[in-house]
């Protein structure tokens, strides 16, 4: 076991390192000159020259991405060529609120899929089947940012029950003070029992939530339906059955539990459209995420935050891969 | 000749079953509205330009005094700020979204599939090392590897389409490795083997047209993927640049306007939403009929 | 009086796309409570369907019950809703499965399947039921007991496996087991073993024994009664001596030759081949080709099993006739 877990950490690490590699060198063949960004469009001749010296453009190639690797490691990810901030400072400031968003959404998402995948699969072919299949094909098939709007307009628009974007209400935070332990939230405000902050973080959440967690709601349901119906084929459901065995037990734990494995990859995946899909939906709520971050920073080209973000995102894929291995690895018979 | 021979034996098999397919392919009443529906869209993208009562305000004429007027019976869906007809521009975008979304998953296919069969039928090197490009590749999140595609090399919808297809074929190229890999034991590959056929030549003639079925069923569900994404990325901004009627372009451009034309972003989306689910549906259909454990019913 | 278990008219269909096919044709099945009964056929012969629709757990489709009723203690079990089923599962009627491997579930230890099942049918606690199942599988004579509780399914040899089986379906304390071919994969001396236990819990508990297998000898060592099962329908059945001493259907004696004596001793194998997997809906009795000697009748009707002598019953026109029949 031990040496499946240190050979995929290889693994990782290799796809990790060609990861950043291939980043930087997308980023590198840019034809916008990043030393004009930098000063600005009104420079001159010495001011572009000392800026380009500054961000090593006229070093060869490899030092370029030695030095990049190196300061990656030391957490300098350079500035933002808009802000001058450092990148990997930004990218701290708005990870929290894209991780609050993602893991609530993701967490009901993948729990009410799992539901929906063993109603489905326990009463084949009757009207709840088809009708959960039916609820989650749409949901895989909705564009995220057009009923991210269409809500926004029912519920803001037309019925003015919730709040049009952003975390807080401009009252909330003039006039509270905002808990700051994790940067989450919903989660501080519990702890430091600040209900109001909570009720006001929570409306500003739901639908920007709901959103993101319709597409991982039907890709589980589908994946698990389909997985379980397989197993329920199997030979050994039937055994459990002959013995008297209660259908609860039978379905939640005997069948369930083969179908962690393909359902594990599942949710990986999910989480990795999930982390896409915060690109849109908070570019649509003016969620002030790492999506919102990179969404203003394309549209500038500021290569610096863009080859952050994506270096960030592409490494936790990598991360998420990862632990989908090793939850597949716990049945039992890939261990051996 | 004999290589051929035998692996038509193979292949045959399949034709035969295609009547079957297509059979039990129109059992499943949702599937085939699916199809019907498809049919729908091809005809709308073929002919769109004939179809929609006011052509010109596809790309070319404003019409600014007819500006966000609501659904009317001149204008079905609306205007927008420009005062052109939404009806119209939806149509027209059907011929845009289904070109891009077949468009960028065929280059995928063509770049996945043979990459897929190399690694699944050669040597343990060579199939490492084509994993594990794979499995970098595989590292970034489509629509991320798009946006810096895109922001990169310049928001357009061609540049979206290639960025696309970069983050998309390591999906064939894994469903593909795999059935490579156990199909080079079977017979026919190893009497190909046995009279000197070049392992290229077996790849090519043996191995992939047996691999077709999987991916099939996987790409057709793609297309609305594809669809979805380069939606998004016309969304942002990244794809598709005005005055080009796209679809995600458009709620895009709606944005300002929505909460009073709530009708300049309904359309358009309910049209993605559409195309993408039939191509879902036909998918998941295509799946359950040719996969050999659901299909005996 | 009524009868312990009795099937009537039992017909069962599998579904293909090229048409339905009768895969079970049973006129009428009587087990006697605390016998044990033999069924013998080959491979396909609808042994595994029987058992199967006898507990409910057939996978219908494919198959499909056309008619019939299979009554136990009276009450019809093909009538019953799947909650009164489950009632009768294990606590009243358990099985022994033929394949180990698919039977066991994957990713539970061997332990955690034999307690569930225990706490299921005996309402006890969990520390009660773990002493029960080392038990039982010290009882199939598996050393080291507690560890193989916590083995998985996979980490165990075949005929352990086999073995676990036979266990969880005695921890079941069942009044009728059903075994199919519980014995197949396994030594010849630990088989010796398992058959004596079967026969031990008839004798003891008054437990009835339906004991399915395609080796005729096995059968008859430990059956009181045997039927002959061929292609779904019984051609033959009687009490062991009956139809093993005095064997009138020309399958059954095919049957019994393919024993194989001593190289002198000539083998009718080819000829059993050759009656097998006779086209879905030819008319006439399916072993026609075994006969050296057919009548008209045997082209055209499908011989019922009607009695023959007593117990022994046969489904043949020539044996009802009173006629030899020769190979």
């Amino acid at each position: 076991m031990r040496i499946f877990i240190i050979k995929r950490l290889l693994l990782g690490v290799m796809v990790l390192f060609g990861v950043i590699f291939i980043t930087f060198v997308i980023v590198r063949i840019i034809p916008s000159d990043p030393a004009t960004q930098w000063v600005g469009p009104r420079a001159t001749q010495e001011q572009l020259e000392a800026a380009r010296i500054e961000l090593g453009l006229n070093d060869p190639f490899f030092v370029q991405f030695g030095n990049f690797v190196t300061d990656l490691f030391q957490g300098k990810m350079g500035k933002s060529l808009r802000s001058h901030q450092p990148v990997f400072k930004e990218l701290k400031t708005f990870l929290p609120a894209t991780l609050e968003l993602v893991i609530l959404s993701t967490f009901i998402g993948v729990i009410l899929g799992l539901y929906l995948g063993v109603v489905s699969a326990s009463r084949k072919d009757q009207w709840v089947d088809h009708l959960c299949r039916f609820f989650s094909v749409s949901t895989v098939s909705i564009p995220a940012f057009w009923i991210g709007l269409l809500l926004q307009f029912v519920f803001y628009g037309i019925l003015d029950w919730l709040p049009l974007g952003e975390r807080l209400s401009m009252r909330v935070k003039l006039f509270q003070e905002i808990p700051d332990i994790t940067g989450m939230l919903l989660f501080d405000s519990l702890i430091t029992w600040n209900m109001v902050v909570f009720w006001d973080a929570l409306k500003h959440i739901i639908l920007p939530g709901f959103v993101m967690a319709l597409f991982p709601i039907g890709l589980v349901a589908r994946m698990t339906r389909s997985a379980l119906l397989e197993i329920l084929n199997e030979d050994y459901i039937k055994a459990a059955r002959s013995y008297g065995l209660s259908e609860r037990i039978v379905m939640w734990s005997y069948a369930l539990k083969n179908s962690l494995g393909p359902t594990a990859t599942v949710v990986t995946l999910a989480i990795g459209f999930t982390l896409v899909n915060t690109f849109l939906v908070e570019s649509i709520f003016s969620w002030p995420g790492i999506g919102n971050y990179i969404a203003t920073a394309v549209i500038v080209l500021d290569y610096p935050a863009i080859m952050g973000v994506t270096i960030f995102s592409a490494c936790s894929y990598v991360f998420l891969n990862l632990a989908a291995d090793l939850i597949i690895a716990l049945d039992p018979r890939v261990r051996t | 000749m004999i290589h051929q021979a035998i692996s038509w034996q193979t292949v045959a098999p399949r034709i035969k079953d295609l009547r079957e397919t297509v059979y039990l392919l129109n059992r499943n009443k949702l599937t085939k509205a699916a199809i019907l529906i498809i049919y729908a869209l091809i005809f709308i993208a073929i002919f769109s330009p004939w179809l929609a009562p006011h052509p010109t305000h596809i790309m070319l004429d404003t019409n600014p005094q007819d500006k966000l007027l609501p659904p009317s019976t001149e204008y079905w869906f609306g205007t927008d700020e420009l005062g052109r007809d939404i009806f119209s521009r939806v149509l027209y975008g059907t011929r845009i979204s289904l070109q891009t979304g077949l468009l960028a998953v065929g280059i995928s296919l063509l770049i996945g599939i043979p990459l897929g069969a190399i690694a699944g039928a050669s040597e343990w090197y060579v199939d490492e090392s084509i994993m594990r490009i794979t499995d970098i590749f595989l590292s970034f999140p489509g629509l991320l590897m798009a946006i810096a595609i895109a922001a990169i090399l310049g928001p357009s919808l061609q540049n979206a389409i290639f960025a696309i297809s970069i983050s998309w074929w390591p999906w064939y190229t894994r469903i593909v490795r795999g059935q490579a890999i156990s199909l080079k034991e079977r017979q026919f590959v190893k009497a190909a083997q046995a009279i000197g056929t070049p392992h290229l030549k077996i790849i090519f003639k043996h191995i992939i047209p047996n691999c077709v079925a999987p991916v099939i069923v996987q790409a057709s569900m793609d297309i609305g993927g594809v669809i979805l994404t380069i939606a998004a990325l016309s969304f942002l901004g990244l794809g598709a640049q005005p005055p080009t009627p796209e679809w995600g372009l458009m709620i895009a451009t709606s944005r300002t306007y929505f909460l009073s034309a709530w009708w300049y972003s309904f359309f358009p989306g309910m049209a993605i939403l559409v195309t993408v689910l039939v191509f879902n549906l036909l998918g998941d259909g295509l799946r359950e009929v040719l996969d050999p454990k659901t299909r005996k019913k | 009086m009524k009868n312990y278990f009795e099937i009537e008219n039992l017909k069962v269909d599998y579904k293909t796309y090229e048409g339905e096919k009768n895969v079970l044709d049973l006129e009428h099945f009587v087990l006697e409570k605390g016998k044990t009964f033999g069924l013998v056929g080959e491979s396909g012969a609808g042994k595994s369907v029987l058992a199967q629709t006898i507990l409910g757990i057939l996978s219908r489709p494919p198959g499909i019950i056309k008619s019939g009723k299979i009554l136990f203690d009276g009450e019809d079990l093909l009538s019953k809703s799947e909650k009164e089923l489950r009632r009768i599962r294990g606590k009243r009627i358990s099985m022994i499965f033929q394949d180990p491997m698919s039977t066991l579930n994957p990713v539970f230890t061997v332990g955690t399947q034999i307690t569930r099942v225990i706490r299921q049918n005996q309402g006890v606690n969990k520390k009660e039921a773990f002493k029960r199942a080392v038990e039982k599988i010290e009882l199939v004579k598996i050393s080291d007991a507690a560890d193989i509780m916590e083995a998985y399914p996979h980490e165990l040899s075949g005929g352990q496996r086999q073995r676990i089986i036979i266990a969880i379906a005695l921890s079941c304390d069942a009044e009728l087991l059903i075994a199919d071919e519980p014995t197949r994969n396994l030594d010849v001396t630990i088989q010796a073993g398992i058959l004596k236990l079967i026969a031990k819990l008839q004798k003891e508990l008054n437990v009835s024994v339906l004991f399915i297998a395609n080796n005729l000898g096995l059968a008859s060592a430990t059956c009181d009664h045997l039927a002959m099962l061929h292609e779904g329908k019984i051609i033959e059945k009687g009490t062991t001596k009956e139809v093993l001493h005095n064997p009138r259907h020309p399958y059954t004696k095919a049957f019994i030759e393919a024993i194989p004596k001593d190289k002198n001793h000539k083998i009718h194998l080819e000829q059993i081949a050759k009656n097998n997997g006779t086209s879905l809906n030819s008319a006439g009795c399916p072993n026609i080709n075994l006969c050296l000697e057919t009548e008209e009748k045997c082209q055209e009707h499908i011989p019922m099993l009607k009695q023959f002598q007593g117990t022994h019953w046969v489904a043949c026109h020539r044996v009802q006739e009173n006629k030899e029949v020769n190979l």
